[in-house]
């Protein structure tokens, strides 16, 4: 993925969207569960915000559409895959027609905690077609970056244990049945995730960041890179074109 | 890449389309009252009655917080959910499926709502191609005069008023209907519609649908399908 200014869309454009009019930076970091993200998040936002930039930080089912609604349906037994893929959809469409464009518009940095990416994998993981999914997900605008916090899952199984103390139904794939076992399952279904991420990794391009480090580190890695993304053009020509994404 | 999952079960699927007005769901239940008359296990299925997704809709609605995206979205939701957790098992236990409404009516409203033709046709892949799809044709000003004569109020999204068709939201619902009815016209050859002139009295139309019903699927309402002695209905949660 090239850095894109002005924005644009996977596939066909949102009714009553002009991409061209969005003045702000798209900027997701993606990853499986338990690797992060959300650290580093609200790291980069007070930085971010000390620079002078405005930040919007959005994740998943928070939409104020779909966001009780697939908290209830997780509370229940009765979540399909299908249905699961397509209330997430939702969830995210709103956020992003009422939330992360209307900010792009006003020139904020938008910072996501996940995209559509994530919603794919998970998708995947659950059985569901990979054209079929890619082609759902295709009105959302292409990224001015992403970056994969990538680990292993023996990293990930540490920090359920010794950060959260538990193992989660959803984060462990319990709904796919692969067995009682709680450890085994979060190790089958997040193995899942990790190489449906590595495959978009590659095909979308993502910039993949070594999550198995330090936090401070990953942090300092992570503010390099985006300080690059606000650096005035270096002149003319070749120099910027190079210029590697993040 | 093809449109819908072809049904290798036992059960059958009927579905009913047409605007609003157009009578579809009168003959839908004559026709499941017909088909339990004759010993067949019968399931219903209305459009947008997934109960997992019912408080999102009604929150959407009351609030106007949909836009045509989120608006088809969370409709495919609805419909994923019902066919996951109701009209496939019913099609494996061998039941006849009645749908009021189906994948066609998204395909007409949202593209009636800008939302691309293309991704909203690839949206519904996954649902279960019917066995016979009824289309209940009927001139626009007929529909009208049956839904603007009886109904007492039109609903905001029903009447497309979230497009900014017209401030009245009786003409918007005019206008809304009239491109509804476009978008069934444009797809029904190809979508292999059984066209119902809906024009005619409703012993006409019961009549011809329970010709091509018996013509179509005879053989298999007689051998294949579930069939019941008898059992007492109970009220499904998805039934509405």
């Amino acid at each position: 993925m090239t850095p894109r200014t002005p924005l644009s869309f996977y596939g066909d454009p949102l009714p009553g969207v002009d991409a061209a009019e969005l003045q702000g930076k798209l900027i997701v970091i993606e990853g499986p569960d338990c690797v992060g993200r959300t650290t580093q998040i609200n790291r980069l936002r007070a930085w971010l915000e000390n620079q002078g930039h405005a930040v919007l930080h959005t994740g998943m089912a928070r939409s104020a559409l779909a966001g009780k609604g697939i908290q209830q349906a997780k509370e229940g037994n009765t979540f399909g895959p299908l249905t699961m893929t397509l209330f997430y959809a939702t969830d995210f469409a709103d956020r992003l027609e009422n939330e992360i464009i209307p900010a792009l518009r006003a020139g904020f940095v938008v910072l996501t905690d996940r995209y559509i990416f994530s919603l794919m994998a998970r998708a995947i993981a659950r059985g569901a077609d990979r054209a079929w999914i890619e082609q759902v997900a295709s009105f959302a605008l292409v990224p001015h970056v992403v970056y994969y916090l990538r680990a292993e899952v023996k990293d990930l199984v540490t920090r359920v244990v010794v950060g959260r103390g538990a193992f989660d139904y959803w984060e462990s794939g319990m709904d796919l049945r692969f067995g009682a076992d709680m450890h085994e399952s979060f190790v089958r279904y997040q193995s899942r995730i990790i190489r449906a991420l590595d495959r978009m990794a590659v095909r979308h391009g993502f910039v993949i960041i070594d999550a198995s480090r330090h936090p401070d580190e990953i942090f300092r890695d992570l503010q390099r890179r985006i300080s690059r993304l606000f650096a005035p053009p270096r002149g003319r020509g070749a120099a910027r074109k190079a210029a590697p994404n993040g | 890449m093809a449109l819908f999952v072809p049904n290798r079960n036992p059960g059958k699927l009927i579905v009913v389309e047409g605007i609003d007005g157009s009578g579809k769901s009168t003959q839908l239940s004559l026709l499941s009252q017909w088909l339990r008359s004759q010993g067949v296990a019968v399931a219903f299925s209305e459009w947008n009655s997934s109960p997992l997704v019912r408080d999102t809709t009604r929150r959407g609605k009351k609030k106007q917080l949909f836009t045509p995206t989120t608006f088809s979205l969370i409709h495919a939701t609805d419909f994923a959910d019902r066919t996951e957790r109701y009209i496939l098992p019913m099609l494996k236990a061998g039941a006849v499926v009645c749908a009021d409404r189906y994948a066609f009516t998204a395909f007409a409203r949202d593209v009636s709502r800008g939302v691309s033709r293309k991704w909203v046709r690839n949206l519904y892949r996954f649902a279960i191609r019917p066995n016979l799809a009824f289309y209940f044709r009927v001139p626009l000003e007929v529909a009208l005069g049956r839904i603007l004569g009886g109904r007492t109020a039109i609903k905001y999204y029903e009447a497309g008023m979230d497009l900014g068709l017209s401030r009245h939201i009786e003409e918007s619902f005019r206008i809304f209907q009239g491109r509804i009815l476009e978008e069934y016209e444009a797809m029904a050859e190809e979508m292999g519609f059984f066209i119902i002139d809906a024009t005619r009295s409703i012993e006409e139309q019961q009549k011809e649908m329970r010709a091509i019903v018996e013509a179509q699927l005879g053989e298999s309402l007689r051998s294949e399908v579930l069939r019941v002695q008898w059992v007492n209905a109970g009220d499904s949660p998805y039934a509405a």
